[in-house]
């Protein structure tokens, strides 16, 4: 199959869309055939001065969170419940032109081509998502049970691997998905509970703070997330926020 | 080289509480003194980091990733084993140290699995108490599965999702202490040196990959958690940023590196389907608790469908060869198994480059017993996710896999205190050797990276710090300006390089090489081969690749070109210890050395030992030395899973 690419290049060299056609097959995932254009910029350099696309990607597993990119509009791409390293090519059609850009926000910050600055997702991580336990202190990890249901649901917002795409999806650049994915993840475990009202209000403030947008209940993000979070996570950080609010 | 293990006398189960009461402490008021540079923030190095910083020392983090969120240990599927004996079906802290020296092949220190059986209770205990979301019976207490062919069940795991829920809680407990100003976290960068002073390591050299600037960092002691070398075959499990970079500079300043030829090939990961693969993917080793594998019996069937392919023409291997074990035999030996069918032209699947390497694993008799939804139920996320590399249901045809390279038992030797032969320098994890011997059980790389960091290095290196430490070093001094011109001197041949071939196809050709004479079987004759091979193969990337732009910049083909450029180096030393060591046990098989049916036989009176090697210098061929396994806890036994 004939694909062209059309890429959003942002460096010293260029800031623009190029257009890159390769052949590929079926089977390639997307990033294996990004590899095949970058190959060939290598290989025909004089004809590509822009250099090879910078873009982010590890483990080409679905888990790490590093691959980032909008394709065609949509956050990794038109396949539900999937990152754009297990997007395959079969999901496109001979002689497709494919565009692809980075996340768009403003606490995104673009670094090169496809690759953006995803820091402040962590910065909101240290206001607050975590339990405050050392090592050492635990107690015997059966002296609280938790029921099936509570746990199952635990894992499903912890099932978060903070790659933005709810981000790159709300039209407001919003990241509450994400937050209320780690405080609902804590807030239901009663491990989490201790400090449940304090670490949502640092959590938020934080996200407010690196200049991400509020939410206005567009459900973009639930739409575009690759681990299929459920948007109620943010109904029921807006619940931990009241709690919070009215306990303090 | 001294090689001397510092186990501690006394009797085994002792040792260890013997050891932390003979360690020395540090004043808890001196500790903010002192400086820790940790590298790599996967299970190892986040939780060494977050405790570390947890008992008052300063610490530096460093990882090559956006986040300490993304190394790799998140990608772990299957579970974490522990002790705890919840399903009283008779385990302890005795049965896991028999069961991972026995399934390690006898290659490993028993002192050190000891230890890590008995620290795997606390894991369990500290990621529960962080949030972790195991999975749970209804009663709410934690739930467990026998796993890897164990007969307890003792594996604990967070649906399929184990590693990135360990992780997540590892790094919650990281970001804590970054937000306390306890952990300065150094993200997308990358470790490019080791600095020595008197002979202990005191700094390291990073490069900034966003900017390429080539930094100092002067510490008390140095711990690295880097991970494995499974990406010098190219095509692994490993996430492609996985390489040897780190662990290979320490080797070069003098940190002997022990058992390099101990790789693991995990027997169910997606076959290759072209030329541009750039990764294999992973299926749970849990799909073969119902999952059963064949291959056509005649060789005129390759072709066909397998639902046009009759019962009786479809050879169940594994279960015809192991009757007793049949499709959960461990990991080397099915996987093993595998290769020999499709060597012997039974495999399946896309021919590619003139072979069909893939076998079925097949759920058709499962869905038949249990039902289609209790089969969704168990494996639904993996046959998802088959389906969406694939493009075919595992519900409708049986799975294709193959065996993949997945994990490195071999690593930077270390001690008892999981120190290197440089004094200061510890290592954690994937990247020391310690643990596993020649073969990994399933769900005890978790442990093992988690016990290092959380429960081992935090009481070891006060002992260091305070008995063998020598006073305070800045980045002034000047082994800091000899390492980093060093390590600038070969960032400029690098910048250099003006050929035509992108880095890639190199690493590719080394992955070939690798596959062919160094991966599943191997031989004397083919090892010789590879050694002759692989300097060509070095000396044409030197001439003929091609780096992309500058230094100064973010560089891909920059950074990839530094990694192959070193993966082109230590293969050669993997492959040395390949061929000294002859005999066959667990991931290291030579062909030489079978039974008529084709086990694998060791020899122990020769080779009861860690092969540890030395760097001589560019050019030279390094040493091989020896530390000699003893196993008087464990009888030294034949694995048989006939």
């Amino acid at each position: 199959m004939r694909v062209t690419f059309k890429v959003w290049r942002e460096n010293d060299e260029v800031r623009g869309f190029r257009s890159y056609a390769i052949e590929a097959n079926e089977h390639m995932s997307f990033l294996e055939a990004l590899d095949v254009v970058n190959e060939m910029i290598i290989r025909e350099h004089e004809k590509y001065p822009e250099g090879p696309i910078a873009f982010d990607h590890d483990c080409r597993e679905g888990i790490c969170g590093m691959c980032s990119m909008v394709i065609d509009g949509h956050p990794h791409g038109p396949r539900q419940a999937t990152t754009t390293c297990q997007l395959h090519m079969r999901s496109f059609g001979d002689g497709d032109e494919i565009l692809v850009e980075p996340w768009r926000a403003r606490a995104f910050p673009v670094i090169k081509d496809l690759v953006v600055d995803r820091t402040a997702f962590d910065t909101i991580q240290q206001a607050g998502g975590y339990v405050s336990v050392g090592t050492g202190a635990a107690p015997d990890a059966n002296a609280l049970p938790i029921g099936k249901t509570v746990a199952d649901e635990a894992f499903d917002y912890a099932a978060c691997i903070g790659c933005g795409a709810c981000v790159a999806a709300c039209p407001n650049a919003s990241g509450m998905l994400f937050v209320g994915a780690k405080v609902v993840h804590l807030a239901i475990l009663p491990q989490g509970n201790v400090e449940r009202s304090q670490r949502v209000s640092a959590m938020v403030a934080a996200h407010d703070e690196a200049g991400f947008g509020g939410c206005t209940n567009h459900e973009e993000c639930e739409a575009a997330c690759p681990k299929e979070i459920s948007v109620d996570a943010i109904a029921k950080l807006n619940v931990e926020l009241m709690r919070a609010a009215v306990r303090s | 080289m001294d090689l001397d293990s510092r186990v501690p006398s006394g009797p085994l189960a002792e040792k260890w509480d013997a050891h932390r009461f003979a360690l020395k402490l540090v004043n808890p008021a001196n500790k903010r003194g002192y400086r820790i540079l940790v590298v790599g923030s996967g299970l190892a190095g986040a939780s060494a980091a977050a405790t570390l910083a947890e008992l008052g020392y300063e610490v530096d983090c460093f990882c090559f990733q956006d986040s300490p969120r993304r190394a790799h240990s998140i990608a772990a599927q299957g579970g974490i084993n522990a002790a705890k004996n919840y399903q009283n079906d008779g385990d302890s802290v005795f049965r896991l140290f028999y069961d991972t020296v026995k399934g390690g092949d006898f290659r490993s220190r028993e002192a050190n699995v000891y230890r890590l059986a008995q620290v795997s209770v606390n894991i369990i205990d500290q990621c529960v108490a962080q949030g972790v979301p195991f999975a749970r019976e209804y009663g709410g207490t934690l739930a467990n599965r026998s796993f890897g062919g164990a007969q307890v069940s003792r594996t604990f795991y967070a649906r399929g999702q184990t590693g990135q829920q360990l992780l997540l809680g590892a790094y919650s407990s990281l970001n804590r202490q970054i937000a306390r100003g306890k952990v300065h976290m150094h993200n997308r960068t990358e470790m490019l040196d080791l600095v020595l002073v008197d002979g202990h390591a005191r700094g390291l050299i990073t490069r900034d990959l966003l900017t390429g600037e080539i930094k100092r960092w002067a510490g008390d002691a140095v711990v690295m958690a880097t991970g494995g070398y499974g990406n010098v075959f190219y095509l692994s499990t490993n996430a492609k940023g996985c390489n040897v970079t780190a662990t290979f500079r320490a080797f070069k300043r003098g940190a002997g590196f022990a058992n390099p030829c101990f790789t693991q090939i995990h027997p169910t990961c997606i076959p290759v389907s072209g030329d541009y693969q750039s990764k294999l993917t992973l299926m749970s080793e849990s799909l073969r608790n119902d999952g059963r594998v064949w291959v056509p019996r005649n060789k005129e069937d390759v072709a066909k469908a397998p639902g046009d392919i009759a019962e009786s023409d479809r050879y169940y291997y594994l279960e015809e060869r192991y009757p007793s074990f049949g499709n959960l035999v461990p990991r080397d030996v099915a996987s093993r198994a595998a290769k020999k069918v499709c060597d012997d032209g039974f495999g399946v699947g896309h021919v590619v480059e003139g072979r069909r390497n893939a076998v079925y694993l097949d759920f058709a008799d499962a869905i038949k017993r249990d039902g289609r939804d209790m089969v969704a139920d168990k494996y639904g996320n993996l046959f998802d996710m088959y389906e969406r590399i694939s493009g075919e249901s595992p519900y409708k045809q049986p799975m294709r896999i193959y065996p993949a390279v997945h994990y490195t038992m071999g690593g930077l030797w270390v001690d008892y205190n999981l120190m290197s032969t440089i004094p200061g320098l510890h290592v954690l994890g994937e990247a020391n050797f310690s643990d596993h011997g020649a073969n990994r059980l399933g769900a005890s790389a978790l442990m093992q990276g988690l016990a290092d960091g959380y429960f081992v290095i935090p009481y070891t290196i006060g002992n260091y710090l305070v008995t063998a430490h020598k006073g305070e070093v800045t980045t002034d001094h000047p082994a800091f300006d000899e390492t980093q011109s060093a390590v600038e001197a070969k960032q400029a041949k690098l910048v250099a390089l003006d050929g035509a071939t992108p880095v890639d196809a190199f690493h590719r050709e080394l992955g070939l090489i690798m596959w062919e004479y160094c991966g599943m079987a191997r031989t004397a004759e083919g090892l010789k081969t590879a050694l002759v091979k692989i300097p060509e193969l070095r000396e044409r990337f030197w001439k003929e690749a091609r780096v992309h732009g500058g230094g100064d910049t973010l560089n891909a083909s920059l950074e990839k070109a530094g990694r192959v450029a070193d993966f082109l180096e230590f293969a050669e030393v993997m492959v040395r210890d390949a061929l000294e060591r002859d005999e066959s046990c667990g991931g290291h098989f030579r062909e030489e050395h079978q039974t008529p049916d084709g086990e694998a036989v060791r020899h122990d009176e020769t080779y009861a030992h860690a092969a540890v090697w030395e760097f001589k210098g560019e050019g030279e061929t390094p040493v091989r030395h020896t530390e000699p396994m003893a196993f008087e806890h464990v009888k030294l036994s034949t694995r048989s899973y006939k």
